[in-house]
């Protein structure tokens, strides 16, 4: 498809949406003005309209398309949350108006919003106290681990170490280095759990953490977690939880009761949120007692009288991690989907997410690989190494998927397994769609050894064949030039 | 009253393949000790229900206030057809195109997105986007403490406030030294900018417009910063780039911003957009994902995600960000904003908030008591000195109808009479009168 300044005609004007009554000012002094024209596009309404409705088309989504992309949750996003978000009482809210001397009862329900939000997120997670601010996972990891080193700061412990297990995801070990820290990798024993002999080795007064999912990127639950978050406790580390798969726990386990000191949730992906084709999302952190004291600022507090308030006295707050409250419309999506499938919704939301995930495990176990043969969670890691004897590797599987109108599952993640195929179902996906995603998940298992050919040519029947990444990294081509 | 498709039959298949007879057996490895020990969650509702209760609540904030407030985020109009297209499930459904082939729709809008956000900062390289304009201003120092090894960062205090504190809050355990050049009459304080300058320094961070509104033309503060191997970034406002000279043509290093003015409603604080764009030679220290273009099989052009060695997902403790997720929809919104109004439309729509702006200058002045400053050229934005606090003002003018600015005093010591006062395209000449004279009234 032709891009956007590829579709500019001189002289032709969308309608105007500016218009003042004003009279013409005396212009600025021009070293202040802009001297090269930009070359932005002039286009009709009509022309921009039909260039981005086709290109939504060249999209696989949610909507669309099953998309099992193992650790982002794609599950069906309902549609009244985006109703919700566009109601003119939340969307027309100027931040700084509660911030505004007699403004406090200017964003009453945005703050209630919040207030809420956060009571549900403790009850769902057993955790003291939350702030919504974080405005996406990796960004709520930071502000756990920033939160961390204030409290051991606070406490005069001089601490170096954050220690991650190798199968984590890739923000984590990053979000700790970000925030100041060492990062230790603790490798993964043969039976998918972290392991323990190497954990004890590595943990000392000098660790400020352990970051742990939780169930594990493998998508296993560790029945050691407990054991594993009071040895931090007792070397005076504090525990990580990255609730990346919070979905696979909802009214099962609760992080606050297994002695996690920090979470963060996706909204994103356990409660519901869209994707935004990779973001907005949001990543509220919630932290037991003895850190409820360096949260971000500013607090939402509830009044006597049940109005509701921002507070910024926080003498030991990590300070400002947002510039307000954080991705507020996406947090009123997620209000709104917790609200509407309550207590029971949420547990069967759990439920028939493992329930999937597991029927796509035993399905397909005699054609894959599957380096930790359990009961899984919300998802389950196969491995193409059998397939790759033949040539056919995770990526061309991938391919050959979307050929068929799948959006392949994660691949090449976690890097602790060959060949990864990490496929998280959802509880949104019915039988039907598992059974005919399975066929041709069996059906590519049986061409690997046939005719691996064919796999490895996919995707023919895309805008694309595939693309060339080595070109696109080596000769970096980052914009349109005239 | 959950989103599952499954029927008591079919759940019973399922348990059957999986051999088990239970759900429940699929959590046996969670020992009993370990089970949530509380739940104690309300009982699901209606869709009506939950729209309904959500109305309520959208009804207690105020929305009817005719808004003066900016302040760093702004009351811009919003055409129907960004609604529209960002509403297409196609988009907004979608995640990271990490498989190109079935994202091609999503690459080429960042890729045209990149292109966008280059062209307006005048810059060569821009990312697919950072969370706010405050995260994507942390994140260019430290691309400069990275790129030049130097730890010390020249910061002036016209910048925003809010991102000054993100700046020292998410580097209180780093070892970056921040030193902060007070403003004088609203203005960058250039000789005492330039006498910090030394060879430990990693950047100088400026704003334009200023948080005062104060439009300047840094490029011999540029050049200065350059001579001593230094970077210069600007924090911009991407709505005045339709008018004001670019971080590009005063030769900065890299500029970021808040792109909520392009198409991006205020929604109390967010979802918004950080963008980022910087000079060639510093691509590869950029932060989050990049979109390039390259050539399928057959040579039909096409769009990848790439550079991604820089990234969390390859390079782990190394990257030079954590981000992840970013704010795609949110860059998605901005350049089908920018598109929708087109190059003239945009230049338009600068010099609309221009004349506005100017307008209420003129007609406040006129009020007696009030003094508006006119110390510096300004924007859209613009202090004025009142006779009294102006948070006594605002609460009586709150009462009246009107958000009418932002009191300085909460930011900026000794300055409790000031309010700073936003006039975007969308405040009629009428509105502007009648904000006049109510101020006159309340006075």
């Amino acid at each position: 498809m032709k891009l956007i300044f590829e579709k500019h005609k001189e002289g032709r004007r969308g309608p105007s949406h500016a218009k003042t009554g004003a009279p013409k000012a005396k212009g600025l002094d021009p070293k202040y003005l802009r001297k090269k024209d930009t070359n932005l596009p002039s286009l009709s309404e009509l022309d921009v309209v039909r260039h981005y409705t086709n290109l939504s088309r060249l999209n696989y989504s949610v909507d669309t398309n099953f998309y099992p992309l193992g650790s982002c949750t794609m599950k069906y996003n309902p549609k009244f949350t985006e109703r919700i978000a566009l109601f003119e009482g939340f969307s027309d809210v100027h931040p700084l108006l509660p911030q505004l001397s007699g403004g406090g009862v200017l964003a009453q329900g945005s703050l209630e919003v919040l207030y809420e939000t956060e009571r549900l997120l403790s009850e769902i997670t057993g955790m003291k106290a939350f702030t919504m601010q974080p405005m996406a996972g990796a960004h709520g990891e930071l502000t756990g681990v920033m939160l961390i080193a204030a409290y051991h700061k606070d406490k005069g412990r001089r601490r170096k170490f954050v220690l991650v297990p190798d199968s984590s995801h890739g923000t984590n070990p990053a979000s700790a280095a970000i925030a100041g820290y060492q990062v230790i990798v603790i490798p993964t024993g043969k039976d998918g759990y972290m392991d323990l002999a190497e954990y004890k080795k590595k943990l000392n007064n000098e660790t400020a953490a352990v970051m742990l999912t939780c169930p594990d990127t493998l998508g296993i639950f560790n029945p050691h977690i407990k054991e594993i978050a009071d040895m931090a406790h007792e070397a005076g580390a504090l525990v990580y939880y990255d609730g990346a798969n919070l979905n696979a726990m909802l009214g099962k386990a609760r992080p606050g009761d297994l002695g996690f000191d920090v979470v963060h949730i996706n909204l994103h992906k356990t409660f519901g949120t869209p994707h935004g084709g990779g973001g907005p999302g949001a990543g509220p952190v919630g932290v037991s007692e003895k850190l409820v004291e360096y949260l971000p600022i500013s607090r939402v507090v509830r009044r006597g009288d049940g109005t509701y308030a921002l507070d910024y006295q926080a003498h030991k707050s990590i300070g400002y991690i947002a510039p307000f409250y954080g991705n507020f419309g996406v947090i009123l999506k997620a209000y709104a989907y917790m609200l509407r499938l309550g207590r029971e919704g949420l547990i069967e939301a759990a439920e028939m997410a493992v329930l999937n995930a597991n029927y796509c495990l035993a399905k397909l176990k005699d054609y894959y690989d599957l380096p930790y043969d359990r009961t899984c969670m919300h998802e389950c890691v196969f491995s193409a190494s059998r397939q790759a004897k033949n040539g056919v590797h995770a990526l061309d599987i991938a391919k050959y998927l979307i050929d068929r109108g799948y959006h392949p599952p994660t691949i090449y993640f976690p890097l602790i397994v060959k060949e990864a195929l990490m496929i998280e179902p959802t509880e949104t996906e019915s039988k039907d769609t598992l059974d005919a995603f399975i066929d041709v998940m069996i059906e590519i298992a049986r061409l690997a050894e046939q005719d691996p050919t064919k796999i490895k040519e996919a995707p023919l029947y895309m805008p694309v064949k595939r693309l060339d990444e080595t070109k696109a990294a080596r000769e970096p081509n980052l914009r349109w030039r005239p | 009253m959950s989103y599952v498709p499954h029927t008591q039959e079919e759940i019973g298949q399922m348990l059957k393949i999986i051999g088990i007879s239970s759900v429940e057996e699929l959590f046996k490895d969670i020992p009993k000790s370990l089970r949530a020990k509380s739940f104690d969650l309300p009982p699901g509702m209606s869709e009506f229900e939950v729209t309904g209760r959500l109305k309520k609540l959208a009804a207690k904030n105020a929305t009817g206030l005719v808004n003066f407030v900016g302040a760093g985020f702004y009351d811009h109009f919003i055409p129907a057809a960004v609604d529209a297209l960002v509403s297409r499930s196609e988009f907004y459904t979608a995640y990271t195109p990490y498989q190109p082939e079935c994202s091609q729709g999503w690459l080429q809008a960042i890729y045209e997105y990149q292109t966008i956000i280059c062209e307006l900062t005048g810059l060569d390289v821009s990312n697919a986007s950072l969370y706010d304009g405050g995260t994507a201003l942390y994140e260019a120092a430290m691309m400069a403490v990275r790129s030049t090894g130097r730890n010390k960062i020249i910061v002036d205090s016209g910048v925003n406030l809010i991102y000054r504190t993100m700046l020292y809050s998410y580097t209180s355990n780093l070892s970056v030294e921040f030193v902060e050049i007070p403003v004088v009459h609203g203005q960058s304080s250039r000789d005492e900018l330039v006498k910090h300058l030394d060879d430990k320094t990693a950047a100088v961070i400026m704003q334009n417009p200023n948080f005062f509104g104060a439009v300047d033309d840094h490029s011999d503060v540029v050049e200065k910063v350059h001579k001593f191997g230094a970077l210069a970034i600007a924090s911009v406002y991407p709505i005045s780039l339709g008018m004001l000279k670019s971080p590009g043509e005063m030769g900065f290093d890299i500029a970021t911003g808040e792109g909520q003015s392009l198409g991006i409603p205020l929604s109390f604080g967010g979802p918004y957009l950080g963008f980022m764009a910087a000079k060639q030679e510093l691509v590869r220290q950029m932060p989050g994902r990049i979109v390039g273009a390259t050539v399928d099989t057959d040579g039909k052009r096409g769009f990848v995600l790439t550079l991604q060695t820089r990234e969390q997902h390859i390079r782990r403790e190394k990257a030079t960000s954590n981000i992840c997720s970013n704010e795609a929809l949110c860059a998605l919104r901005a350049a089908i904003f920018v598109a929708l109004i087109g190059k003239e439309g945009l230049k338009e729509l600068a010099e609309h908030n221009y004349r506005n702006a100017e307008f209420a200058k003129d007609t406040l002045s006129k009020v007696s008591g009030v003094e508006v400053k006119r110390s510096s050229p300004t924007f859209n934005e613009f202090t004025i000195l009142l006779p009294r606090p102006a948070n006594e003002v605002v609460y009586r003018m709150i009462e009246k109808g009107f958000a009418p600015g932002f009191p300085l005093g909460k930011f900026y010591k000794g300055m409790d009479n000031y309010l700073l006062v936003a006039v975007t395209e969308k405040r009629t000449k009428e509105e502007i009168r009648k904000f006049s004279d109510s101020l006159e009234a309340v006075l």
